[in-house]
């Protein structure tokens, strides 16, 4: 075998998830009543185009938490030895954008570094001009050619793509299930998608598409792996937030007397801090605890990984309060109607009370909370960072994007790449996120809906 | 809609006033000979005892008044007197303080007695604590005393020689925090138990204060009003230099006892907020949050302009005001700017007049041109900036730890691999891309300037770099890889275990653009196959690592106290090792023949004989290679075409007394630079009163249709 | 009906119900405290602190040692052995540093300011951009949504709807970064950061206003925008509609007028938290108010102050609450405090 699979915690948390989640879906399949509101969705063009948005970013998500360690040629006695380097299958795939750095800030598409430098020319002359990138435009003999051949590449490209997306889309029209899908719309986006892919894959193998940054690290490849950092501050936190929200929320407002004295005590204490205070607190207190048990860590990967996962602890710890106070009103008011006050006179045991009736009955508002958190936090992710208390500064994020980038503003001449590429990106995320999330709290809560 | 509207209004309102809408400034201020500038921490202290960092002493040389000053023009650095009449003599004395002539040799010099006469007519500058009606003040008389300024009265005494013996006992006291009496108590006679009385007294008697007049101290001796003696151990010819720190500046007894009255610290009152010097400024207005504000002390005793300097210096029109009484400028405002982005922009909209010492932000904005120098872009030259740079006296250095199994200790084996790191480790591209330009690569410890640095091929490092065509150029990577095969890690593998190289580099960078640099640092070490992982921590962890020797490398730096090389190779004295001793050198380098050398070296006056011994010394340092020796940083000037007499001058903090501006030139082009664009403005205007109306025209056919 | 008896009562009941909220909020402040106290000392041994505030030249053991004792901090964490009586509680790290929080008696930071002092100066310039912040946003926020509400369901809520979602999609560092870069850099309107006391200070102020109402429009505007449709769906709405009454005398008369409980009793909850101020906006703009005082003190790591703006966060938190209980009654004078 020539590589070692290294599944970091990330991964297994964004696994289990996963597991979770089809498990989940799964079940609801099997429930026409519970499928009924998801069929609502389905119907919602913006829903479906967002949600197609969103899986293609989970999908880059998903490829780039397969990590592995590649084996180094050398044996020891015999026994394979790994390189200490922690990729993923996408970096695997995208391996020209990972490798091709140049020296330092170049624009996007450009062929020539950002900045002039002097170079001795073969007369021995001192020339001063803006020298020529490594990889980016190498391919050109003549710069002038750039343009000529940017709209090639881009056109072909995106013809693929189109072919592409048509297969697909004829696919699905004969394999989808038979449904009332907003079929025009999906479509639509479905070619656009393919087409973009399609072009910015073949332009990205000759140039840097958004540039590249101080150190000469392409910025599309930054972009593309800032999603899997965002998916996971946004999807892991809730495996603390829900159970946490879920089993105190219900608890303090089915038994009330003391355990809701309790409960309610721990979770006023808990937000009458203020959020950023106490993550910033827990961070730094993460943080020494990781410095002073380097030996945890075999890879450098695997520091910012832990450093990661508990920032989505505390995240969560900071953001199951409100959660848990919505539970905890509901459940008071289920316990009040009169099918779970017959229930308990029959003698029902506590247990079954909960899952058959009060549970099911809160989902709707578990469901809202999440998807409406998701966008919150990815947002969260960047403010964090820029006080200091985010993700590893070594971790690729939107954060530790923006934080770097924002400096590069006051350049002269300006770099404004970077910034524009995390804002784009994160503004496609965080929006199919946001209108995905409509969709579904208007399906799932009906008084809510858009019209009279 | 209403916002806009008042939104409208209000910048209407300001535009009234005649002044510009972006001004930060109030409008009477323009045309006044006010110097603009930043700062982008808070000083931590304003106690001369106390304060040990650039941002401080960028407030407190101008405030206080130590014996020396650095010549502010003349080039190599030399000391001259400033509240001293003259320079101060020496004698040097034997062990049963028998006076030995100025050539006696080192050794038979038990103690070096200094004796500085200071000017006879120095005067504070005007200060409460000069009142004697203020010495006793009662809480009702506190109640309406926020700031200092909010005392009616203040008043001036002459500087005495005492207030500057006063001040150095003030360095022994425990109750301040102390950064220089580790080192002064080993100079000056008594200090050590002088401090240990004081602390004695305090363990006994916690709240009383302690009156340092009367309890003498025996190396400083007050002759008469204007003279006083310092006696230290042995010779050290580089205690000079401390004269010229604010540690030696004079402070008055009244100014403690004023500031120990009770509820004084409940109001922020203390000398560690509000000076009381005698230099040529004052601290007028102290509100570190916002801004601060050094005024013309009207009581300075005026010294004047220098008269020369170093041959160009009169073609650059630094000589214009020669003879000149200092300060030029009358007031300077220091505002409080702590994100970059606005401190940068701000600048060139000629809101500041000269960058400050400590902006990174700056770095941004200076291209390296022909030759490596750097120079500003075209755009800001067209606006007439200027850069102006020299070399600090400092260094940036990556030390390995010499305790450290693999990258550490004498052997061979590990020096090789220094070695090759060394080479493979490019600082010429490190200092294009994150300084940009602004450095230069560093040969030994010893930075240009300092005695003991060599210019051209005998000062290269010849382990790292050839000397090709007139210029250093650093050896091949295959070199290196050689070096590393050689060191047993052929390919950076292990030749025994077959494992891949793997070195640890602590960084406290875990801030803006830190990413950036471990990235690149990475790529070096890429470059001969050895994994480098960053362990980033913050500085508290990252001091207690390195105290405890528990690193391999690490990246730090070094800022000189004084412009000799004692001051940078003490940094690798096996005595001053982190680890067990508690001292400077943090990569706990041991080499007693370098020791030996280094103990030799330190009371020498600088001579043949000493340069020798510092070529020796650096050839055993750069074969030894306990640090990758970095880059000096570039210390760097940009100002504005109205700022005038700005020469960069790294030693001599003291500089804005020199700096004049022309406030009329600075309002015109600020005036040219900052016209409002008014369009955005109108336009977004009509585009609400559009809105407004179609929305209007909506909701009365909806209306109708009902 | 005895009207006055009636009112005496309730003031009674109130004055009764609000000396159990604060007797209710003394736990919560200790427990508040305790855990901030427990958090930072796992982080930060006291020899962290000394170093922290000595820097970096010539750093001797000794005076960490002194740094140490005249903090305050060479005392035991919790519990002093070697103390008799009730000093083995109160000659405590603990009980020293946060004793005094209870009457507002913060102590002194790391560095020796004196923390009450520094609350109360830069509450100021906190507020000088918050409350114009809040109140004007409320205003805008409003009248958005009654816009949006009164076109309900037609192109115009729909691209209403579409461009609050696009807002609340766009991160608010990127709203400041545009911000100061089209308005102070490019257009020369406002001055880029700083602030000025009095009435200098309004050209400082506008551009973070204006920022931050924009900032909170999308998702704001979008939640009044829902309860004003929740109250349009009432049966009183469609009697008084179908009465013949013009829909903005509807919208104003009667939507507004209760939907305004929910939107007022919501947002009580904050006004007491304005006094803290906007972490990004104050560092941004250079407006010495609590919010950069925090950052700052997170950044220099000064335990004293951090514990200090966590413990007023949690105070006037916990008055948020209580305003928030008293408005419901005001409003509704049917919700019993219990």
């Amino acid at each position: 075998m020539n590589f070692m699979p290294d599944i970091l915690w990330s991964d297994k948390l964004i696994f289990l998830l996963l597991a979770a989640l089809s498990a989940s879906a799964w079940y609801v399949r099997r429930h026409e009543h519970l499928l009924l509101p998801w069929r609502r969705v389905a119907h919602s063009a913006t829903a479906m185009v967002s949600l197609m948005v969103l899986s293609l970013f989970l999908l880059i998500g998903l490829l780039d938490s397969l990590h592995y360690r590649a084996a180094l040629p050398e044996k020891n006695n015999g026994e394979t030895v790994y390189s200490p380097d922690v990729l993923s299958v996408f970096d695997k795939l995208v391996t020209p954008l990972r490798t091709h750095t140049e020296k330092t800030y170049s624009a996007p598409l450009a062929v020539t570094l950002y900045a002039k430098e002097s170079t001795t020319d073969a007369q021995g002359n001192v020339v001063r001009d803006y020298p020529r990138l490594q990889y980016g435009g190498a391919h050109l003999a003549d710069v002038s050619s750039r343009d000529g051949d940017i709209a090639r590449r881009s056109l072909i490209g995106a013809a693929a793509g189109l072919i592409a997306g048509l297969l697909i889309v004829f696919a699905a029209k004969r394999w989808l299930p038979a449904h009332n899908w907003p079929k025009g719309p999906m479509f639509i986006a479905m070619l656009i998608i393919t087409i973009l892919i399609g072009a910015l894959a073949n332009l990205a193998s000759g140039y840097h598409v958004l540039g590249t940054d101080k150190v000469g690290q392409d910025v599309l490849y930054q972009s593309l792996k800032s999603i899997r950092t965002g998916l996971v501050i946004g999807t892991v936190t809730t495996l603390v937030t829900l159970p946490l929200a879920l089993f105190l929320g219900i608890a303090a407002g089915y038994m009330r007397g003391w355990v809701d004295d309790v409960i309610q005590y721990v979770y006023t204490v808990l937000s009458s801090i203020p959020s950023v205070l106490l993550i910033a607190a827990a961070v730094l207190m993460m943080q020494v605890t990781i410095d002073t048990h380097p030996e945890w860590f075999d890879t450098s990967a695997s520091r910012a990984d832990l450093r990661l996962v508990f920032l989505c602890l505390i995240l969560g710890v900071t953001s199951w309060t409100g959660l848990c106070r919505l539970l905890r009103g509901e459940t008071l008011k289920l316990r009040e109607m009169e099918y779970i006050q017959a229930a308990q006179s029959f003698g029902v045991s506590t247990l079954r009370i909960l899952t058959r009736h009060i549970v099911p009955n809160v989902m709707h508002i578990i469901l809202i909370a999440l998807v409406m958190d998701f966008s919150a936090l990815v947002l969260a992710e960047a403010v964090l960072s820029y006080v200091g208390v985010g993700v590893d500064p070594s971790m690729i994020s939107f954060g530790t994007m923006i934080n770097s980038a924002r400096l590069e503003m006051g350049r002269e001449p300006m770099v404004w790449w970077a910034l524009a590429a995390a804002f784009a990106f994160m503004l496609v995320l965080v929006l199919a996120a946001n209108l995905f999330a409509d969709a579904v709290r208007d399906a799932f809560d009906p008084r809510l809906s858009q019209t009279e | 809609m209403k916002y806009y509207a008042s939104c409208l209004l209000l910048l209407l309102l300001a535009a009234c006033d005649g002044g510009l809408w972006n001004n930060p400034y109030p409008v009477e201020d323009e045309g006044k000979s006010i110097l603009y500038t930043a700062f982008t921490e808070r000083p931590k202290h304003l106690d001369p005892a106390q304060a040990y960092s650039e941002n401080e002493y960028e407030f407190l040389a101008q405030i206080y008044s130590p014996p020396l000053q650095y010549h502010y023009l003349k080039r190599p650095y030399q000391l001259i007197p400033l509240a001293a009449a003259k320079m101060p003599t020496v004698r040097y004395l034997d062990k049963s303080h028998r006076r030995l002539p100025d050539d006696a040799p080192g050794d038979l010099i038990a103690y070096s007695e200094y004796e500085i006469s200071i000017k006879p007519n120095m005067r504070y500058q005007p200060h409460p604590a000069f009142v004697r009606d203020y010495m006793h003040l009662t809480p009702s008389d506190l109640s309406s005393v926020h700031s200092l300024n909010d005392f009616p009265e203040t008043s001036t005494r002459l500087v005495t020689a005492a207030d500057y013996a006063y001040q150095i006992k003030r360095l022994a006291n425990p109750q301040l925090h102390q950064p220089i009496f580790g080192l002064m108590s080993e100079y000056i006679v008594g200090l050590k138990d002088y401090g240990a009385m004081l602390q004695q007294m305090i363990k006994n008697n916690p709240d009383a204060s302690l009156d340092l007049n009367s309890i003498s101290l025996p190396g400083v001796q007050v002759v008469d009003d204007t003279t006083y003696r310092i006696k230290i151990h042995g010779k050290y010819p580089q205690f000079i230099y401390w004269l010229a720190m604010p540690f030696f500046s004079p402070m008055p007894q009244e100014a403690e006892l004023f500031y120990a009255q009770a509820g004084m610290r409940e109001r922020n009152l203390t000398l560690d907020w509000w000076p009381v010097g005698s230099g040529p400024y004052y601290l007028s207005e102290n509100d570190p949050n916002l801004r601060m504000i050094l005024s013309r002390n009207p009581y300075y005793v005026s010294e004047l302009y220098p008269g020369e300097g170093e041959p160009n210096d009169g073609q650059e029109g630094l000589l214009v005001d020669a003879g000149k009484s200092l300060p030029l400028i009358d007031k300077v405002v220091f505002s409080h700017e702590k994100e970059t982005i606005p401190y940068w922009n701000k600048f060139l909209q000629g809101y500041y007049d000269a960058s400050g010492i400590s902006s990174d932000s700056f770095d941004q904005a200076v291209q390296v041109s022909v030759g490596g120098e750097a120079s500003v872009t075209d755009a800001m030259k067209v606006q007439g900036i200027t850069l102006s740079t020299s070399v600090a006296t400092s260094t940036m250095y990556t030390g390995f730890n010499w305790l450290d199994p693999v990258v550490g200790g004498p052997s061979e084996r590990s020096r090789k691999l220094r070695q090759a790191i060394a080479i493979a480790v490019d600082f010429e591209e490190f200092v294009s891309i994150f300084a940009n330009g602004r450095g230069i690569p560093a040969q030994s410890p010893i930075p240009p300037g300092i005695f003991g640095y060599r210019e051209g091929e005998a000062g290269i490092n010849h382990y790292v770099y050839d000397w090709v065509n007139g210029a250093p150029k650093r050896k091949s990577i295959a070199e290196a890889k050689r070096m590393l095969a050689e060191a047993g890690y052929p390919d950076g593998l292990d030749e025994q275990t077959h494992q891949p190289l793997v070195i640890n580099l602590d960084t406290t960078a875990t801030g803006v653009g830190s990413k950036a640099r471990l990235d690149w640092l990475r790529k070096q070490f890429d470059k001969i196959n050895i994994q480098m992982v960053a362990r980033s921590t913050d500085y508290n962890r990252f001091q207690d690592k390195v105290r405890k020797g528990d690193t391999q490398m690490f990246y730090w730096g070094w800022n000189a106290d004084y412009p000799d090389p004692e001051n940078f190779l003490f940094l690798l004295h096996g005595a001053q090792a982190k680890v067990g001793k508690g001292g400077e050198n943090a990569s706990n380098y041991s080499n007693p023949e370098y020791d030996k050398l280094f103990e030799q070296m330190k009371n020498m006056d600088n001579s043949q004989a000493r340069q020798a011994i510092i070529d020796r010394m650096l050839e055993m340092l750069r074969r030894d290679s306990p640090w990758l020796w970095g880059y000096h940083p570039k210390n760097y000037v940009l100002q504005h075409d109205w700022l005038h007499n700005v020469k960069s001058n790294i030693m001599a903090n003291n500089k804005l007394k020199y700096w004049r501006v022309d406030a009329l030139q600075r309002d015109a082009l600020r005036r040219e630079w900052n016209q409002p664009a008014r369009s955005p403005l109108w336009l977004s205007m009509a585009a609400l009163l559009l809105f407004c109306i179609w929305m209007w025209r909506a909701i009365w056919k909806r209306e109708q249709a009902k | 009906m005895d009207v006055a008896g009636d009112l005496e009562a309730r003031t009674s009941k109130m004055i009764a119900y609000l000396i159990r909220r604060i007797l209710y909020a003394i736990p919560i402040l200790i427990g508040v405290n305790l855990f901030t106290f427990a958090l930072f000392f796992v982080v930060n041994t006291p020899d962290d602190m000394a170093r922290m505030q000595l820097g970096i030249k010539r750093v001797t053991p000794d005076a960490i040692e002194n740094w140490k004792q005249q903090h305050g901090y060479d005392k035991p964490l919790m519990l002093n052995r070697a103390a008799s009586g009730t000093g083995k509680i109160t000659d405590t790290i603990f009980w020293q540093k946060s004793a005094g929080m209870f009457v507002l008696e913060f102590g002194f930071s790391d560095d020796g300011r004196s923390i009450s002092r520094e609350i109360a100066t830069r509450m100021g310039p906190s507020l000088a951009i918050a409350l114009p912040t809040f109140m004007i946003g409320l205003v805008v926020y409003v009248s958005f949504a009654l816009l949006m509400t009164l076109f309900r369901a037609t192109a115009l809520d729909m691209a209403g709807v579409a461009l609050c979602v696009v807002l609340m999609s766009i991160s608010g560092l990127f709203y400041i970064i545009g911000g100061q870069f089209l308005v102070s850099k490019l257009w020369h309107l406002v001055p880029i950061s700083g602030y000025a006391v009095g009435e200098d200070s309004i050209k400082f102020v506008l551009l973070p206003v204006l920022i931050g109402v924009v900032g909170g429009v999308g998702s704001s505007s979008r939640w009044y925008r829902t309860i004003f449709l929740d109250e349009i769906g009432k049966d009183y709405v469609r009697t008084a509609r179908a009465k013949g009454l013009s829909e903005l005398h509807v919208l104003f008369r009667h939507v507004l007028k209760n939907a305004m409980i929910p939107i007022l009793t919501g947002v009580v909850v904050v006004i007491p938290l304005l006094f803290l101020g906007s972490l990004l906006t104050e560092s941004f703009f250079g407006i010495p108010g609590l919010g950069s005082y925090t950052i700052d003190a997170i950044n220099a790591q000064d335990f004293s102050v951090v514990r200090a703006m966590v413990f007023l966060g949690s105070l006037l938190y916990i008055v948020g609450l209580i305003l928030t209980d008293i408005s419901y009654t005001m409003v509704d004078p049917r919700v019993r405090l219990s």
